[in-house]
């Protein structure tokens, strides 16, 4: 199917069943059970899983290919941010316009860090991109952050391109040439996929269950499914070797007559673009942009949802994505009191102890977990969830044909 | 004139004066050995062919052309593969992608943006890499991790690779180093069959005087980085010189 081998059109249908589903699929439990809270089925999160999943998917074509570490990834997913904002500034507010405009001025952007960055490898590679993510991050917190318009002026470039410490926002004063400046209620006006507005949902009622399909949701993921479609044909394609290649040996590379800059900087600018396309669903789904986005721990976070997820893996950047954002989302929120409830049928000193242990581990700690989650993975699981995936489907079929084995020997034994 | 041609190529690390006034010509088909004791600069000097150094003085040309101030990629292209001292393959790769990125570089050149057309249906690559393959006895080997071979078969492999890209001139620095009898002579075997069947000269840097004088037409002795003198093996096997400064020592 589209012209990918069979084993790629199982995995890209897996992806798209799951992705469609996945309002059902993420909230199992029933509303107002205790367990509800660990239903992630709410457009928000569900908007995050798949934009990360964006991110780390393009930072894979670099990193899981070429072996290429990039510590500098946020630069790129800011910059798309903050050119969809102009986009809705300046022109309106439809999504499309916008994040072709991400796309492309994150591909520019990459392209000259991409130039300078790739004179060097390993790590002294990933030191220059970190360098640039944060001076980029130092141009939006303050020096594209000054006062344009001058001082007696409330204009447009009041608080320069990036707006500084509180970040870009829509106002009903941009003049927005090509739509409205205001919405039907006289507020900023709320993105929309030729007139579908992002943050339009409709519930759904059965039983217990409520189960919430979000357009922006649904935007979001088609656009992801685009993005891994056009991985796996990278991946598949002589370009995706040539890149394995460089991973493996570029000292042959360039004896085997070929040239590894131009293919180096094609992978991280395509890889630059797959991060400016999340930045600007970001701004998509909540049109808003700060520079924390290019912080570099923002970089250091598509590094673990890559290598959690399985480095060089198709799938397995999709899933590190998820699972950070899960933990982000789900098990910061579990605060003593919901343990206590837990572990209340314990007697009470053995309750308090229980509870004190697990404690550091979640609501704000869960970065702790979070850390163990990945030391654990690189120790024991070098190729991630997918690898472990892979094992736990390995010995089941192991078991199964050993089941069919020791069936074969009882039907033996009894002609004997 | 010989397809290369070294003249007066000097070279120095530092306070070492590792190649000093060398000149070579290697005539077209032939087998050229170069030989010598060891740091007496061989591997210097083919590093100097290849655009992995840049000689401090001379030059040298490959079929009249200057390969000075080229890159190694760019001297390939224009017709000469190298073989490694120890095996270089993409030991990450499966056997038959390694096969098949030299057919893709001499079919696409250096640099070729495909990123949405599909490797498995680019058929001519996929049958020149099988018929490479078929010829070196290794297809089926086609799947297996290449870093999984023998050493021997990564030989193979390297060789197969650099004449996928039907080089004009193929470089080889110690082919057989390392390498058991039997490995050796099979070897030995490879680069005969292949000199019969293509128009090809081949350059061979060896310490191994059995490999030297089963396959050299003609040979170089160089020591401390300068030749000492050139001629046909027999006469190469005869001479007093050679005898003492090198043949002495390890034949
Ligand atoms: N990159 C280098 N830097 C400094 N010295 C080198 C370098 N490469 C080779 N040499 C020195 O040059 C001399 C010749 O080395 P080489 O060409 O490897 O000899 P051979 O291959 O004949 O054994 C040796 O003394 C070696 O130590
Ligand atoms: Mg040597």
């Amino acid at each position: 199917m589209l012209g990918l081998e069979k084993k790629d059109t199982r995995l890209f249908l897996i992806v798209i069943g799951l992705t469609m589903l996945a309002p059902f699929l993420l909230n199992p439990f029933p509303e107002g059970s205790e367990m509800a809270q660990f239903n992630a089925g709410y457009p928000d999160l569900m908007q995050r899983f798949v934009i990360f999943g964006i991110f780390a998917i393009g930072f894979n074509i670099l990193f899981g290919l070429t072996g290429y570490l990039s510590f500098g990834h946020a630069a790129f997913l800011g910059v798309g941010s903050y050119a969809a904002m102009w986009m809705f500034k300046l022109f309106g507010m439809n999504v499309v316009p916008a994040l072709l405009l991400s796309v492309v001025l994150s591909g520019l952007f990459a392209v000259l860090i991409g130039y300078i960055s790739l004179r060097r490898s390993g790590i002294y590679f990933s030191i220059l991109t970190l360098a640039f993510a944060m001076m980029s991050y130092a141009l939006a917190y303050s020096v594209l952050a000054t006062d344009m318009d001058g001082p007696d002026k409330q204009g447009l470039m009041q608080k320069g391109l990036t707006g500084g410490e509180t970040g870009l926002q829509l106002s009903v004063q941009d003049p927005r040439i090509l739509g409205a400046k205001a919405g039907a209620d006289g507020n900023t006006p709320v993105p929309n996929f030729f007139g579908i507005e992002m943050r339009s949902a409709t519930e759904m009622n059965v039983g217990d269950w409520v189960f919430t399909f979000s357009a922006g949701y649904y935007f979001s993921a088609f656009v992801m499914l685009i993005a891994f479609y056009i991985s796996i044909r990278i991946f598949r394609s002589p370009f995706g070797m040539m890149l394995r290649a460089i991973k493996s040996n570029q000292q042959r590379l360039n004896y085997t007559g070929l040239n590894p800059k131009p293919y180096m900087l094609a992978a991280f600018v395509v890889s630059g673009m797959y991060a400016g396309l999340a930045g600007g669903l970001m701004v998509a789904m909540d049109p808003l942009a700060g520079p924390e986005r290019m912080f570099w721990t923002a970089s250091g976070e598509v590094v673990l949802m890559t290598i959690l997820g399985g480095v060089g893996t198709l799938i397995g950047p999709v899933l590190g994505a998820g699972l950070i954002k899960y933990m982000e989302n789900i098990l910061s929120k579990i605060n003593s009191e919901i343990l206590h409830q837990w572990f209340a049928w314990m007697p009470d000193g053995l309750e308090d102890l229980v509870v004190t242990l697990i404690y550091p581990f979640i609501g704000k700690g869960w970065h702790l977990t979070l850390g163990l989650m990945f030391m654990a993975v690189v120790i024991f699981l070098p190729g991630g969830l997918v690898e472990g995936g892979q094992r736990i489907m390995a010995a089941l079929r192991g078991r199964k044909a050993k089941d069919k084995k020791s069936d074969a020997d009882a039907d033996v034994k009894p002609a004997e | 004139m010989g397809i290369l041609e070294v003249k007066n190529v000097g070279k120095r690390f530092g306070g070492l004066q590792a190649l000093s006034d060398v000149n070579l010509s290697v005539a077209e088909n032939t087998v050229h050995a170069i030989i010598g004791p060891n740091g007496a600069g061989k591997s210097t000097l083919l590093n100097c062919l290849v655009g992995k150094l840049i000689p401090d003085t001379g030059s040298v040309m490959f079929d009249g052309q200057s390969v000075l101030g080229r890159s190694p990629h760019e001297i390939n292209q224009m017709g000469i593969s190298r073989v490694f001292q120890t095996p270089e393959i993409f030991a990450d790769l499966s056997v038959m992608e390694n096969m098949m990125i030299p057919c893709f570089a001499k079919r696409d050149g250096s640099f070729e943006m495909n990123g949405f057309g599909a490797v498995r249906h680019q058929l001519d690559v996929i049958e020149k890499a099988k018929t490479m393959l078929e010829d070196m006895n290794l297809y089926e080997k086609r799947d297996m991790h290449a870093a999984a071979m023998s050493r021997g078969d990564k030989r193979r492999l390297e060789i197969a690779m650099c004449l996928a890209q039907e080089p004009r001139l193929l470089l080889l620095d110690e082919p057989t180093a390392g390498m058991a009898r039997a490995d050796t002579n099979n070897t030995i075997d490879l680069l005969k069959e292949i000199k019969e069947k293509r128009d090809i000269t081949i350059a061979i840097i060896e310490h191994d005087m059995h490999v030297v004088f089963s396959l050299a037409e003609r040979i170089t002795v160089l020591a401390q980085g300068t030749p000492l003198v050139e001629d046909s093996p027999e006469n190469i096997k005869g001479h007093p010189k050679v005898r003492e400064a090198y043949l002495g020592e390890s034949a």
